[in-house]
């Protein structure tokens, strides 16, 4: 009998406390929306299963120097390793095609910025400090690896939260944006159908990616480890010879780091660290940012077209957060509901992947200011 | 008058759903084409008869080529 307790006090359940047990809950609503719901299961399944076993006492999994999570953590995310080769899938997977047949699109990615600096200031107001408004900010571009390689150099302390937050709103874009989207636009508006594009050559897609490589790191260079690697990703697309390169880096590469993406970001989450009321104001706030950019996006459209003969349909402006290809799939939808003859979805995702490169930009110029 | 029903947007053809000869009104559901894993009806500009069918399901496209003409 006493050998039976002791076993058992050496055992981790003697150690469980409260807070772990409501991070396991946490843990499992994520695992439940990935399988049942299918919100964004590639990151929400390992980011679930990750705050289950960072909670689980005794484990030391997220140990300094030994924990195996902790290790995924050090290597992948604080050595600035995993969000880059994530952005070189995504580069192999992007077509700027949209973009460059209909370059005045790109100020509307850059638009849809602004709920990322006016969360940043409403953050600093409230009491966090500039770094960690900044990570804050950034969920309002939603782009998850953006959002975590931010938060991993400025504030990690809040970078489980903040990623959670950025790729649950991500999975909500379908049911966040149409509300904005009609609110602020009128039925005419909706119905305007865009001129066609031009046609965009071979050449331009293989000059873009190293033009826009050299422009932007030159401009913002703390942006350059993202940007360079969605560059080069592009530049093995747009240059056809190198397929099996191209092919790595969309699929068996995305995946690999996808899974260490998820785990050590779910890792963060343990019970002291995430049980505090400022997660809620995070959550609130990311909310607040994502809701803030995709206004902006449709009102710089709006007004855009006060200097433009050729008339842009303002739901355009909504794709400029760079939740790709969501909002742009989201932008067609709701153009569809007004004009089932009106095709947005290509020319969505023009300002929508300059929306990934606003994004970038936006987390670059607040590493510039505050670091 | 021949009219072409042209493809609004390059993607997959999904489903095809007039034939040769069919009595077609305009607004008619033509074809569902997908892209960006999203699937986008195409629909018959006019009412008439469908003369040709140009495209198959599981044809790639790219916008503006002519799936179908009307007549």
């Amino acid at each position: 009998m006493e050998n039976f307790s002791e076993l058992l006090q050496t055992s981790g359940f003697f150690f469980l406390t409260p807070g772990m047990l409501v991070m396991w809950v946490i843990a499992f609503v994520l695992i439940y929306l990935a399988i049942a719901k299918n919100y964004e299961p590639l990151l929400l399944l390992p980011i679930g299963f990750g705050i289950l076993l960072v909670n689980l006492p005794l484990a030391n999994l997220m140990a300094p120097g030994e924990g195996l999570l902790w290790r995924f953590y050090h290597y992948g995310l604080q050595w600035e390793v995993i969000p880059p080769l994530i952005f070189l899938g995504l580069g192999a997977l992007t077509d700027f095609g949209p973009v460059l047949a209909n370059p005045r699109l790109i100020f509307l990615g850059a638009g849809a910025q602004g709920g990322v600096y006016l969360t940043f200031f409403i953050a600093y107001f409230m009491g966090f400090d500039l770094k960690e408004a900044a990570t804050i900010g950034i969920i309002g571009g939603a782009d998850g690896p953006t959002t975590i390689f931010l938060a991993t150099k400025m504030a990690p302390q809040l970078l489980g939260s903040c990623a959670v937050a950025a790729y649950s709103y991500m999975a909500l874009v379908p049911i966040i944006q149409p509300p904005i989207m009609r609110l602020l636009t009128t039925k005419e508006e909706r119905c305007i159908r865009m001129k066609k594009g031009r046609k965009v050559s071979h050449l331009e897609k293989i000059l873009f990616p190293v033009v826009a490589a050299i422009l932007l790191i030159l401009l913002v260079p703390p942006s350059a480890p993202l940007m360079a690697m969605f560059m080069l990703g592009n530049l093995f697309r747009e240059a056809k010879v190198v397929e099996r390169l191209t092919n790595a880096a969309q699929n068996e590469l995305l995946n690999i780091v996808t899974i260490f993406l998820g785990l050590p970001v779910g890792a963060t989450m343990n019970a002291e660290n995430f049980l505090q009321p400022k997660v809620l104001f995070i959550f609130f706030l990311g909310l607040f940012a994502f809701m803030v950019s995709t206004a902006t996006g449709l009102l710089l459209a709006k007004l855009m077209n006060l200097f433009f003969k050729d008339k842009i349909n303002p739901l355009l402006g909504a794709a400029g957060v760079s939740a790709v290809p969501m909002a742009a799939r989201v932008v067609h939808k709701v153009g569809a509901e007004a004009d089932k003859k009106n095709y947005l979805l290509m020319y969505a995702m023009g300002p929508n992947v300059a929306g990934v490169i606003g994004t970038v930009i936006a987390a670059g110029i607040f590493l510039t200011l505050l670091n | 008058m021949a009219e072409k029903i042209l493809a609004p947007l390059a993607g997959k053809v999904v489903a095809v759903k007039i034939n040769v000869g069919d009595k077609v009104e305009e607004d008619d559901e033509a074809m569902v084409i997908e892209a960006m894993k999203m699937e986008t009806e195409v629909f018959v500009p006019c009412n008439g008869t469908v003369k040709e069918v140009l495209v198959k399901e599981g044809a790639s496209v790219e916008e503006d080529d002519v799936l179908a003409v009307i007549e």
